[in-house]
């Protein structure tokens, strides 16, 4: 069971966001109007950006504070992420998308075989050798997500991973996000404008106003 | 023509300072294009130099700092017992400098244009920086990387001024296809001019062809 506690203030260019909520099992939205700050919170959480003030801690281990300098890479922060655009390797296959982010695989063929797994959890089995950049917008961030997961991670980012999605798609991945997590024990943070999302699948919800949380 | 030499010396030099400067220069493109660090423009400054320098002052300074009188011709002759300058590897050295701002400069504007989101999620998948660099900003940047390599190769094929102040004219050991056509303008022999020039202008033709379909530009 993961705890998230965030409480930091962030400037990226001439904008700056504060935030402060504690994450845990399950779902919590980031909920607010596009330009609030929310994906600025979340890309602190996840170590691509430095918070100007404060700290961040999962599970306890500090894995952020401003005032300590202390900044642990992305890599090490033991998390998975989805973005609003798939962002997979366009020259990679599906498959090979998400070998890379296996990290305990013993054998080339244990690490297929995973990926292969992971693909078929999410549903994008048939997909696996298929050329990435010929899939649909809900079959990229399929294979995104299996990335995702593929660390076994027990935090999971989620950054308007259904935004860019038409109506079907967004309601069949929206049901596969909410019984992976459920499944999974994980915690998770939602960033969306959608009161959709909020509704079908949070369990807390943290608003934002731009410039803050409340 | 009925001389090769010079054709061939040409393109044996051209590909060993593609090798060389292709090699360095994606390095430094990589470097100038994600590290922020003291000393950036200096590095920039210095790499791009050739580019702005007359030919015949690049050869000079590269005369100067490889000559027998300089450390590092010293210590070339210690090493391999004879000079440096005034050989083929001295042309390959003054192809590769000169080629080097080209593979740079090409290879740099490739990566910068990298969908910074894609690197970032391989970051939260877990790669390494040098995995990221390796499995993703590289391959993404691949027509980049080719295309400065195009134009690396060409430049290389194409000096006169850097490599006839380093390595010299000395038919059949150290004179290029460029150097080859001025010698040949010089004693009056425009048969010889001609044909030189016009396998250097197809050479380039066909490699700027390969930059533009690289570039993914039409002409």
């Amino acid at each position: 069971m993961t705890t998230l506690d965030v409480d930091v203030t962030t400037t990226a260019g001439t904008f700056t966001v504060e935030a402060r909520f504690t994450a845990g099992p399950g779902i919590t939205a980031l909920f607010g109007p596009s330009g609030a700050g929310k994906s600025v919170t979340l890309a602190t959480v996840a170590g691509l950006l430095r918070p100007e003030r404060g700290a961040i801690a999962i599970d306890g281990r500090t894995v952020a504070d401003a005032a300590a300098d202390l900044h642990v890479p992305t890599q090490e922060r033991g998390l998975g992420m989805v973005f609003q655009h798939a962002a997979l390797l366009p020259h990679r296959t599906p498959l090979d998308n998400v070998a890379l982010a296996v990290r305990d695989a013993t054998s080339r063929q244990a690490r297929r075989q995973r990926s292969q797994d992971l693909l078929d959890q999410v549903g994008a089995g048939h997909l696996a050798t298929s050329p990435t950049s010929a899939l649909s917008g809900g079959e990229q961030q399929r294979v995104a997500l299996a990335r995702a997961l593929a660390g076994d991670p027990t935090l999971l980012l989620l950054d308007e991973p259904f935004s860019a999605l038409d109506q079907a798609s967004r309601r069949a991945l929206r049901d596969l996000v909410g019984r992976l997590v459920a499944d999974r024990g994980m915690t998770a943070v939602l960033v969306t404008h959608d009161l959709a999302d909020v509704e079908a699948l949070a369990s807390r919800t943290v608003v934002y106003e731009p410039g803050r949380t409340t | 023509m009925g001389d090769w030499f010079p054709l061939w010396l040409s393109l044996r030099v051209a590909l060993a300072a593609t090798a060389i400067a292709g090699t360095l220069g994606v390095a430094l493109a990589y470097l100038l294009a994600k590290a922020r660090f003291r000393g950036r423009g200096v590095i920039e400054a210095v790499v791009t130099l050739p580019i702005v320098l007359p030919p015949t002052v690049l050869g000079f300074y590269l005369l100067t700092n490889l000559g027998v009188g300089s450390p590092i011709g010293r210590a070339w002759e210690d090493a391999f017992g004879r000079p440096l300058v005034f050989t083929q590897t001295a042309a390959v050295i003054a192809a590769s400098v000169s080629a080097l701002p080209f593979v740079v400069r090409t290879v740099r504007a490739a990566i910068e244009t990298v969908d910074p989101r894609v690197e970032a999620a391989a970051r939260v998948a877990g790669l390494p920086e040098w995995r990221v660099a390796a499995l993703v900003t590289l391959p993404m940047a691949r027509r980049g990387v080719g295309a400065g390599m195009a134009l690396g190769f060409a430049r290389a094929l194409g000096d006169f001024g850097a490599t006839v102040m380093v390595a010299g004219n000395i038919p059949g050991q150290t004179q290029t296809l460029p150097v080859k056509v001025f010698d040949a303008v010089q004693a009056g022999d425009l048969a010889a001019a001609r044909t030189g020039s016009l396998v250097l202008g197809a050479i380039a033709v066909v490699v700027l062809l390969a930059v533009t379909q690289l570039s993914g530009q039409r002409l």
